[in-house]
């Protein structure tokens, strides 16, 4: 589903060069639950934001279903990501001014469909966040925020979803929750590409990369996968 | 979900920021409004000013041609009957008559039963050097005073006849000559008692000598012989002096008619003359209501385009302040899958209903303002006078396109914004 070959990106801080990726090459198929580990500034967040068609590489070529992702037009790869893509951040990223409800609905701005109303009643009543529909951001807990998150992140039903430290923020109870859903997700067929610094989430991931300075340094992969 | 949706619920979050923005536009435009409404209301006063005006001195005029109508039925025409053989010219020239005709002629036409004629005064007259004062011009006139129409009963005589023995001055002699009534003079060797001395004419009337008719014809030598009649306040039907002269010439065949001294005229004259300061006063409140209008204008023109500049920067800055708090917002719509045109709609429709919204509030706390502070009636009934649907319009146009364009490089900048640099910030 996605592949990426050779990709660099690199950027010019304080007149000096930080090479955020160098040569990375990763693929991620359908129903396999991908993390990538590393310290901060390692590269983990470029990579995610690159995989997600919003950030083009230096050098390289991502690959989504087989074609060149950054070929495409900014309104294509907009399409793109509205069809295939859901993003899970670590800050959550609710808009502050939409319910719950609200906030789970907003992908279907870029893609809308009859029936996202109702898919987005499931998912509230799938995270336990119903009686909190019309609950706005600023009143939930932390773990609340971050299932809204990930419920809209589902609503368009995407091939790949991509998570940036997703329990970063989280308790241990709360994190254990986004990463059965995540590894759910992967194993309804769906394929899953997390950044973290947390271990906890070796045991969920079919895979883990380990970034440093830009360069995959060393790779994991269960059996099958 | 829609883009409707979420910016509506945005303004109710940013209520604060959006009342800025309602209100400068609101005030802005409420100001330009009152301003127009002012201008209009001015306009309409200036109507009704004029029209009223212009309804009084047509009245006026109508009044006066009817005074001038019952003016001219009672006045009637003053006639000079002078003979035949009188060169016209000549009399224009020297201001006397050179040649006479019979004294019966004054009877004649007494007699003759014309209801044309109202008032006889016979005349002689001459110009002759006064050699008791050193030879000085002046024009000796006799007159009897009126002579009574037989067919008529007697009425008090239009001017009283001099006695014998008694002069009557002109003005400017009397001046020049120091003479008071009661003084004696001596004239071609006959003594006079001054019997009166008239006030200033400017006419060759100021240097005459009036005295008997009988006496002045004997000493001019013109005895039983008439220079003038004058007739005074002739009537006829319709006031027709061609009328008034194929009757004289009916009666007294060798004789001319000649109008003079016509009140008619000078009533004429004045009620032109009234026509022409009402026609001036209109015209100068005409002038006054401009000068007051072209002020308001020089107002409004300078005050325009300073509040149109004014409101276009703030609501420039408003919207550049509302893309910089919502970036992260932006970027993750865009991580979502929300295309650039999309963003750029966002911040556009809440431009759009700024600039409707604060045109609408403005336009009616305008109207209401400019209802108040104008010159016709204020309230309801003057608002409702002055509201104007095409102004309305037009206020509503021209506020949402210029904070649509106000908003348009900060939209853009929010369109054009790269999500991945803000979500790399995390």
């Amino acid at each position: 589903m996605l592949r990426i070959r050779e990709v660099s990106k690199h950027y010019e801080k304080n007149g000096a060069t930080v090479k955020a990726l160098d040569g990375v090459s990763l693929s991620v198929k359908p129903g396999e639950f991908v993390v990538v580990r590393g310290p901060s500034g390692s590269g983990k967040t470029t990579l995610l934001l690159l995989c997600g068609a919003l950030l083009p590489p230096g050098s390289g070529e991502v690959r989504f279903d087989g074609a060149d992702v950054y070929s495409l037009s900014p309104n294509q790869r907009a399409a793109l990501r509205a069809a295939n893509v859901g993003f899970v951040f670590q800050q959550f990223n609710l808009i502050p001014y939409l319910s719950v409800l609200d906030n789970v609905l907003a992908p279907s701005l870029a893609k809308p469909d009859p029936r996202a109303a109702q898919r987005a009643a499931g998912l509230l009543e799938r995270f336990n966040l119903s009686e909190r529909a019309s609950h706005f951001p600023a009143e939930l807990s932390t773990g609340e925020r971050q299932r809204v998150g990930l419920a809209r992140a589902l609503l368009n039903r995407p091939r790949l979803l991509l998570a940036d430290e997703p329990t970063g923020n989280l308790d241990d109870e709360n994190a254990q929750v986004v990463l059965s859903s995540l590894a759910g997700f992967a194993a309804d067929g769906g394929a899953v590409l997390m950044v973290t610094h947390s271990r906890q989430a070796d045991t969920y991931g079919h895979g883990t990369i380990h970034l440093m300075r830009g360069k995959i340094v060393t790779e994991t992969a269960e059996e099958g996968h | 979900m829609n883009l409707w949706r979420l910016v509506t619920r945005e303004i109710r979050y940013q209520k604060l920021n959006f009342l800025l923005g309602l209100l400068s536009v609101a005030a802005a435009t409420g100001v330009l409004v009152a301003v127009l409404t002012m201008l209009r209301s001015h306009d309409m006063r200036t109507r009704e000013i004029l029209a009223q005006k212009q309804e009084r001195t047509e009245q006026e005029m109508a009044k006066m041609k009817d005074d001038y109508r019952i003016i001219m039925k009672k006045l009637g025409f003053n006639l000079l009957i002078l003979p035949a053989a009188q060169d016209l010219k000549q009399y224009y020239a020297s201001g006397y008559v050179t040649e006479d005709m019979p004294e019966e002629y004054v009877n004649t036409l007494a007699g003759a039963g014309l209801m044309t004629i109202r008032h006889l005064l016979p005349s002689v007259e001459r110009k002759i050097s006064w050699s008791e004062q050193g030879g000085l011009q002046v024009i000796l006139a006799g007159t009897r005073g009126e002579v009574p129409l037989t067919d008529r009963a007697p009425k008090e005589p239009m001017q009283v006849a001099v006695a014998e023995g008694e002069v009557v001055v002109g003005y400017e002699l009397a001046r020049s000559l120091k003479l008071r009534a009661g003084d004696s003079v001596m004239l071609l060797g006959q003594r006079f008692t001054v019997a009166g001395i008239h006030g200033e004419r400017g006419t060759r009337d100021d240097i005459t000598l009036w005295i008997d008719l009988a006496t002045a014809q004997r000493m001019l030598g013109l005895q039983g012989r008439l220079n003038a009649i004058l007739a005074l306040k002739c009537l006829c039907a319709g006031n027709e002096l061609s009328q008034i002269r194929r009757n004289v010439a009916a009666v007294l065949p060798g004789t001319q008619v000649i109008e003079v001294d016509s009140k008619v005229i000078t009533r004429a004259e004045a009620r032109e003359r009234a026509g022409a300061v009402a026609k001036t006063a209109l015209e100068a409140e005409r002038e006054n209501r401009a000068v007051i209008r072209a002020e308001l204008e020089k107002f409004a023109s300078w005050l325009a385009p300073v509040v149109i500049l004014g409101v276009t920067l703030w609501v420039g800055l408003l919207t550049w302040g509302n893309v910089r708090q919502r970036r992260r917002e932006i970027a993750v719509l865009r991580a979502i899958g929300i295309s650039a045109g999309q963003v750029l709609k966002i911040f556009l429709s809440k431009a759009l209903m700024l600039g409707a919204g604060g045109a609408l509030i403005g336009y009616f706390a305008g109207l209401a303002a400019g209802t108040a502070s104008g010159e016709l009636s204020g309230g309801p009934a003057g608002a409702l006078t002055l509201f104007s649907l095409t102004m309305l319009l037009s206020v509503l146009l021209v506020a949402t396109v210029l904070c649509v364009l106000a908003s348009w490089i900060p939209a853009l900048m929010a369109s054009s914004q790269d999500p991945a640099e803000v979500l790399r910030e995390e």
